[in-house]
């Protein structure tokens, strides 16, 4: 009861952003939204399953150009549209790439995950006419529901109906996970985290399951790709270099991928604090590996679990 | 009777060594068999070659008259077989209760659902009820596994595979690693559990002679590969070759 009233002031906090007259904030909660759902996609491969993706960005690509090839090439302007397109393309690609990964555990399939994500990223680079090369493709103002908003400006259409559009999808997908891993593919999954070989005696089929969850991973992270691809208007290479696979890596880490809701956290105190700290120095980086690694050794269980630990105390 | 589960002539060859030298051996319903020797009498690659996880060199493997060779575990516990481990193997973070519901949930072909509400399936909680209530362990449910005392780890590892529902269960020291208090309680709560589910058969590795007498039907004694002799207790104690080189001293 406790949980679920914090979740429902997190939500109304959420909503009230735009109305704080501060738009600023209220255009960072754009990335926060779709990095929400392209993370339940990496935690459930991650968190639940016991595989480390570090090309989840790959993914999180596919739906981002998908998005704007619909947009440019097709003259598609439908969100609903687009982020059918990704989800069916996303899977459609992680059939054969998850087939070969979850042949692999550990550090072996974090790096073939990589390298996947590298080969995408080469392709993007090298095959000009379908992607844009080192331009990328651009994405005008998609409808929503069938609405344009063309009477809106860019900033009043981003922080008004997109952003209320994207938090509803935030809030489906999370309903959808969270489904997921109550399900019993979802305590199969666990099962196999904890230990593969005795799961497989008492009868899972450990590397089906395992190719299961890797493209409901895929799909969740195209439909944050979307999400992401709009507010910025392009879709360009750096989407899938796997510094953006680590991003999403180090937001695992950072709001702890042991609780369902610590991907959502870290994505939220990454991207505020990138914003700060960006803003400070132009040594982000130096200042976000420090915090990495005093996440690691002595965070262990992420922001989250401080949180928690705290409640439950 | 046809038996269960039958090994005729099996060769099991790594490089050089000869692990087993032609077993035959069969299993019929309604049999507790154990399985000694001395170590590296072949015990250990006799059930791998009996659940399908290892391919015999040459001989065969049968279950209900079909062949096993290499079936691996997921079709194994199909086909009605289950196996535990010398070594307590548990889901650490796992429930009890969570624990159980995994087999139940691969033996009702619903593990793969990945839609479906987990915590309103009546289907999966009676049988992990069941489980939980003929391993003792219905007072621990929402525990998890790693914070059980060993005995009660043991009990889970063995009620997982218990939870198969299958014909035939075969143990690699189901009592190894725990006190010796435990072990009468183990070997008590498994043939009881096994008799209420209908298990058919229960095949096991054992070293400690007091259980191995106390509770098998037939006992097969292996030595350097070969069966030594294939006999009901009274005989085998009774065979002085078996003393000498299995037991080790005069009974």
């Amino acid at each position: 009861m406790t949980r679920l009233l914090a979740l429902a002031g997190v939500l109304a906090a959420v909503a009230a952003v735009p109305f704080s007259g501060r738009d600023y904030y209220a255009t960072l909660m754009l990335p926060f939204f779709a990095y929400s759902v392209a993370l339940l996609g990496l935690n459930l491969l991650f968190g639940t399953t016991g595989l480390l993706s570090f090309g989840h960005a790959l993914f999180v690509a596919v739906g981002g150009y998908t998005a704007a090839f619909l947009a440019s090439a097709l003259q598609i302007r439908s969100l609903e549209a687009m982020l059918l397109a990704a989800v069916t393309v996303a899977a459609i690609v992680a059939l054969p790439v998850g087939w070969l990964c979850v042949r692999y555990v550990k550090i072996y399939f974090g790096m073939l995950t990589l390298a996947f994500g590298m080969l995408f990223y080469s392709f993007l680079y090298k095959f000009y006419a379908l992607t844009g090369g080192d331009e990328g493709i651009p994405i005008g103002r998609p409808s929503l529901l069938g609405r344009g908003f063309g009477e809106l400006d860019k900033t009043t259409y981003l922080i008004g109906p997109y952003y209320y559009y994207s938090l509803a999808l935030a809030v489906v997908a999370t309903l959808v996970m969270w489904r997921i891993v109550r399900s019993p593919l979802g305590l199969s999954l666990r099962a196999i985290r904890e230990n593969a070989d005795k799961a497989e005696y008492v009868g899972v089929r450990v590397r089906r399951y395992r190719f299961y969850a890797f493209v409901l991973a895929a799909v969740f992270g195209a439909a944050g790709g979307v999400l992401l691809v709009v507010p910025t208007g392009l879709a360009a290479p750096p989407l899938a270099y796997w510094t953006h696979s680590g991003n999403l890596v180090f937001m695992l880490l950072l709001g702890g991928f042991g609780h369902f809701f610590g991907p959502a956290l870290g994505a939220f105190v990454f991207i505020f604090l990138q914003d700060q700290v960006m803003s400070v120095t132009e040594y982000w980086r130096f200042v976000f590996g420090a915090v990495l690694a005093a996440v690691v050794i002595f965070l262990p269980h992420g922001l989250m679990g401080v949180l928690t630990r705290r409640a439950d105390a | 009777m046809t038996p269960l589960l039958e090994a005729r002539d099996v060769v099991k060859r790594y490089g050089d060594v000869q692990a087993l030298q032609g077993v035959t051996l069969s299993v019929r319903e309604g049999e507790f068999v154990s399985i000694i020797g001395p170590n590296g009498a072949g015990k250990t690659t006799l059930v791998n070659v009996l659940t399908g996880l290892l391919r015999p060199t040459s001989g065969r493997v049968t279950f209900r008259g079909q062949d096993v060779a290499g079936v691996g575990p997921v079709r194994l516990a199909e086909l009605g077989m289950a196996r535990s481990f010398q070594l307590v193997s548990v889901f650490p973070a796992l429930t009890v209760a969570e624990t159980l519901a995994v087999p139940a949930l691969a033996r009702l072909g619903r593990a793969g659902r990945f839609f479906a509400s987990l915590s309103r399936d009546a289907a999966v909680a009676e049988r992990v009820a069941e489980m939980a209530g003929l391993f003792g362990l219905a007072d621990k449910l929402e525990r998890p596994a790693r914070t059980l005392a060993q005995g009660d780890k043991k009990l889970l590892d063995v009620a997982s595979a218990f939870a198969l529902r299958p014909e035939v269960i075969l143990m690699d020291e189901p009592t190894s690693g725990v006190s010796t208090r435990d072990k009468t309680l183990i070997m008590e709560t498994l043939v009881q559990a096994a008799k209420r589910l209908g298990v058919k058969a229960i095949v096991q590795v054992e070293h400690d002679m007091d259980i191995v007498f106390g509770y098998s039907d037939r006992i097969v004694a292996l030595h350097q590969g070969r069966v030594l002799a294939d006999a009901v207790p009274e005989v085998i104690r009774a065979d002085d070759e078996v003393v000498a080189t299995v037991l080790g001293k005069p009974r």
